[in-house]
């Protein structure tokens, strides 16, 4: 048959028509639309008993009590536990998303050895027994040359029975070196003791006050124990409880205020001063408190009453001369007002200066150890273990100095300075550091001036880590023991940070371990065995269960059925019994050093003609900053208006970008004296102009492939900058400039 | 009261969130995603395609400094009534794929049904809906908190935020297994009002008396977003701020006072 073009056609229009009166295409379709749904890798999870652990959170210091729900051995949703004293049900996105750290691709899954160089995540698989036999080895080692002390630990705390036993390890063994990772704590510690001569927390009792003032405290961004904060929060709205932010930049805190105070940044130790200025100028104090309660008012009074006038004060601080006075007569006007202090997240110590302003405020009111009022709580001692015996080796390690200098004749208060830490690894080569272990901190992450920190680990010969997960620090070990994750050990959490009653959470293994990982105080007993002697003599439990449960005694079954043991009755002690200093009072001027409340101004680093703005951090309860980073949720709830792909954007104020030549998303350099960086800009009216915010808690390495390489990790862009009393690295942020990409 | 005893036997839940309250701390949108199987990819940054049922907003009053004001507005589905359940995205599935359940207030969402024509995501004036252009991976053993209680969702389908209703679907066994007539408020919770730290989600039964949102979905303050389209979403806000209640609606420049919309 011949195929004529007419034929053709007829044959294709005729197909066409054909086909799409049968019922083919449709068939064909709606086949494609349910085969491409069906493919089996959609998973079906699988269904079975459900049941309910109560444990604690423990990826902040937090502190909050969780509710986790499972189905079967698995668990599926993280909770926050009904009617536990901090948090009551809420809890934060860190805390939801605890499931994707315990299953997900940071886990450490096994001992590793490291086989590559530092940071280039090469490992060698290795049994517990090896992984402690090394251990223990070159822990023999070190003590054998009669080194002990050359032997350090970083801790993300000091406080509860895991850090304690790496604590009484490192002394029983000989090293004065335990070290626990810097944050506001260190900076309220010094101030009480200054002066309340108090070893102590502070606590704050918020949701009894009536006004709050906060000095850049980050109230809804993480500062305290979050949930709990947040909680407040909302039962000021309810009490109508005045809020006055003062800080730079119209934080999520500051938009949730009642009053936004801007502020030159650093220079909260000055206004804190002026508002002391007034107050007593007007005698808008407590009379009592002051005449009965302290000393060294008069002295301070003419200190401040000289310096800190308010058109002064109003000079250093950008504030209205009037702005604060009014401010200082709300505050001392209210009945039960409270001012805290510790900018952001409270993970940067502030000057002794600015946090002693602030507690002489609290003073002045005389709102202390009362309610709505800032408490000194003592550590609640439930750790009570036999005393250690020291050998001679352990005793001459023990007599040596701090190798960073806490204690010393310079800096004799501060307890901790891992900033100094760092510098002295690297330059003191009487000191030379031999063997490092690493428990729940980050420092290759979280220190400033990051690839400083770095240099000197590079320096140390023997890292040792307890990490559950893969992160910065993690990287650089030669060994690490896996810990359980929280949700899979047992470990007690003491009363958190800023809360004024005890309460100590139970945390409570919620699912059986998934990896080849140990307990780390189990861990610690084993090393603790295979150097025998007084050191194996100072751990006389058979595990670290048999210790904890063996410390909290009677509180142990409450706290297996409740989650946590608390003492609502607690109050705080009266004024009589308050103050530990030789003159049982208050002292504005500290009698023994002449220290008091003022401003020693903590300048940052560089040149205002070279770098014309000043770079500071902004925190996110979004971004966690700390030892643990942001799991794959987390990062998907930023905003892009903070990370854009893998760009972090920065917030300057439109007027400043403006006469830079910037506009919305541009691409910029940033440079510091430390380092710089490429980021986008983001035009935000609510910061002052010359100021650069940037978010912390990115820029990751090494951790898994959700988080790494996304943004810039502010710690590498500024330097350590130490407080002339404490020592401590007080660095607000630094000076900065724009270029263009 | 003849009336309102007759519309009682339906149910319509609802949430009424104080912005004055909410602090922007996104434990909602997480609560949401850990409860419902929600996907996440390496890069999530492009929010067009970023799955959040709920989704939290960012809205400034654009004064400049230092008169700038910052407020934060979560955005579930809003479960629009419309005028008779007649829901923007309920009118246009061709699959009836969603659909407005008259006893519970409920805008469903069923993937299975869904053949991926997203025409209820151009009608969704409030963007609450979302497309699986891939398919979902967990990474190796993640898979293991999957909730078995809500399905996880295949490329091609469009999904949404659905109140929790497995929730509901629980708290009325429960409630049949105890032999109540009806289900107690704290039975049925979404997650995210259940996670809020700040007590700013409160979740009920909007024709109860009963429940907290009845009350509080009749403060002066309250709104609901774009609500002169006659959507008439379940979803309330609260906020003392004139600017947040104006900015919940498109108002011209030379308009005036906010007006209530009449349903």
């Amino acid at each position: 048959m011949k195929i004529d073009r007419r034929s053709f056609l007829s044959f294709l229009i005729g197909g066409a028509a054909g086909t799409s009166l049968s019922p083919l295409p449709w068939k064909l379709m709606d086949d494609s639309s349910i085969w491409t749904q069906m493919w089996p890798w959609t998973p079906v999870p699988e269904d079975g008993a459900i049941s309910y652990v109560n444990s604690v959170c423990t990826l902040c210091p937090g502190g909050c009590g969780i509710t986790v729900q499972k189905i079967d051995d698995r668990a599926i949703k993280i909770e926050g536990m009904k009617q536990h004293p901090l948090n009551d049900g809420g809890i934060c996105m860190l805390g939801l998303s605890g499931l994707q750290l315990l299953y997900g691709p940071r886990r450490v899954k096994t001992p590793l050895k490291r086989v590559g160089t530092r940071g280039s995540d090469q490992w060698m698989k290795i049994s517990w027994k090896e992984a402690i036999a090394e251990t223990a080895k070159k822990l023999d080692e070190i003590r054998s040359d009669n080194q002990p002390h050359d032997v350090a630990a970083i801790s993300g705390s000091d406080r509860g029975t895991v850090p304690q036993l790496l604590m009484r390890f490192l002394n029983v063994y000989g090293s004065p070196n335990f070290i626990r990772t810097p944050s506001i704590q260190d900076s309220y510690e010094l101030t009480l003791r200054l002066m309340q001569g108090n070893q102590s927390m502070a606590g704050f009792d918020l949701e009894n006050s009536d006004l709050v003032l906060s000095f850049g405290s980050g109230i809804v961004d993480g500062w305290g124990s979050p949930v709990r904060m947040i909680r407040a929060k909302s039962s000021w709205q309810r009490s109508q409880t005045k809020v006055i932010q003062v800080e730079p930049r119209l934080s999520n805190s500051a938009a949730k205020s009642d009053q936004w105070i801007p502020i030159n940044p650093g220079t909260e130790a000055v206004l804190a001063l002026g508002l002391a200025h007034v107050i007593i100028k007007e005698s808008l104090y407590d009379s009592v408190f002051i005449e009965n309660y302290s000393i060294g008012f008069d002295e301070w009074k003419r200190h401040v009453r000289d310096e800190y006038r308010p058109d002064n004060v109003g000079k250093i601080t950008g504030i209205d001369e009037q702005t604060i006075v009014t401010l200082a007569r709300t505050f001392a006007r209210a009945s039960k007002p409270l001012a805290i202090c510790g900018k952001g997240q409270g993970s940067t110590p502030g000057s002794i200066g600015e946090f002693m302003a602030v507690h002489a405020l609290n003073a002045l009111v005389g709102n202390m150890n009362k309610a709505g009022g800032i408490w000194a709580v003592a550590d609640h001692k439930y750790i009570d273990w036999p005393e250690i015996n020291l050998d001679d080796i352990s005793k001459n390690g023990m007599s040596k100095g701090r190798l960073d200098g806490a204690g010393s004749k310079t800096y004799p208060f501060t307890r901790y300075r891992l900033n100094r830490f760092a510098d002295a690894v690297d330059t003191d080569d009487k000191y030379p550091l031999k063997m490092l272990f690493i428990h729940d901190a980050n420092p290759l992450y979280t220190m400033h001036d990051t690839q400083q920190v770095q240099k000197a680990f590079a320096k140390i010969p023997f890292i040792v880590s307890f990490s559950s997960y893969m992160n910065e620090t993690t990287q650089y070990a030669d060994i690490i023991l896996p810990n359980h994750t929280y949700l899979e050990r047992f470990e007690d959490v003491p009363t958190p940070t800023g809360i004024p009653k005890p309460v100590i959470g139970l945390v409570k293994p919620v699912v059986d371990p998934q990896f080849d990982t140990r307990h780390i105080g189990d861990v610690i007993i084993l090393l603790a065995r295979a150097l025998g002697g007084n050191i194996s003599a100072a751990f006389p439990w058979k595990n670290y269960q048999a210790c904890l449960q063996d410390t909290l005694k009677g509180r142990w079954q409450t706290m297996i059925d409740n989650g946590f043991w608390s003492d609502p009755d607690f109050t705080a002690p009266s004024w009589e019994a308050s103050f530990g200093l030789p003159s049982e009072k208050f002292e504005f001027v500290n009698s023994d050093t002449g220290l008091m409340p003022k401003s020693d101004l903590i300048s940052i680093e560089g040149d205002e003609a070279s770098y014309p703005l000043v770079l500071v951090p902004h925190d996110s309860i979004r971004l966690a900053k700390g030892f643990v980073s942001d799991p794959p949720f987390m990062v998907k709830s930023v905003s892009d208006k903070v990370l854009k792909r893998d760009d972090l954007l920065v917030e300057i104020n439109p007027e400043t970008a403006k006469s830079l030549g910037f506009t919305e998303g541009s691409k910029a350099v940033i440079s510091t004296p430390k380092n710089k960086a490429s980021v986008k800009l983001h035009l935000f009216h609510g910061i002052m102009p010359g100021i650069i915010a940037m978010p912390t808690g990115l820029g990751h390495e090494g951790t898994d492939e959700y988080i790494d390489g996304k943004g810039v990790n502010y710690n590498r862009l500024v330097g350590p900058v130490e407080d002339p009393v404490s020592g401590l690295d007080v660095a607000w942020g630094i000076r900065a400039k724009l270029s263009k990409a | 009261m003849k009336k309102e005893n007759k519309h009682s036997k339906f149910k319509k839940y609802g949430m009424v969130i104080d912005l004055d309250k909410c602090t922007g701390c996104g434990s909602c949108m997480v609560a949401c995603m850990a409860e419902n199987n929600v996907p996440f990819k390496q890069d999530e940054s492009d929010k067009l395609l970023s799955i959040t049922w709920l989704r939290l907003f960012r809205l400034t009053n654009d004064k400049p400094f230092p008169e700038t004001d910052v407020c934060y507005l979560p955005r579930p589905c809003m479960h629009c009534e419309g005028h008779g359940g007649h829901s923007p995205c309920v009118s246009v599935c061709p699959s009836t794929a969603t659909d407005y359940s008259k006893d519970t207030g409920i805008v469903s969402q069923i993937y299975t049904r869904c053949f991926g024509c997203r025409y209820c995501m151009a009608s969704c004036p409030y963007k609450a809906r979302y497309f699986n252009w891939w398919d979902p991976v967990w990474p190796d053993g993640m898979e293991k908190y999957l909730s078995p209680k809500v399905s996880p969702r295949m490329r091609g389908v469009v999904e949404k935020c659905s109140f929790c209703y497995h929730r509901y679907q629980q708290a009325r066994d429960k409630a049949y297994m105890q032999g109540k007539p009806d289900i107690e408020e704290s039975d049925y919770q979404t997650a995210c009002a259940q996670a809020c730290p700040s007590g700013a989600i409160t979740f009920g039964d909007l024709n109860d008396a009963k429940h907290a949102v009845y009350q509080l979905k009749k403060d002066p303050h309250a709104f609901r977003l774009l609500e002169r389209l006659g959507t008439n979403p379940k979803v309330y806000y609260v906020s003392s701020r004139e600017w947040v209640r104006r900015a919940g609606d498109n108002y011209l420049k030379d308009e005036g006072r906010l007006k209530k919309a009449v349903h």
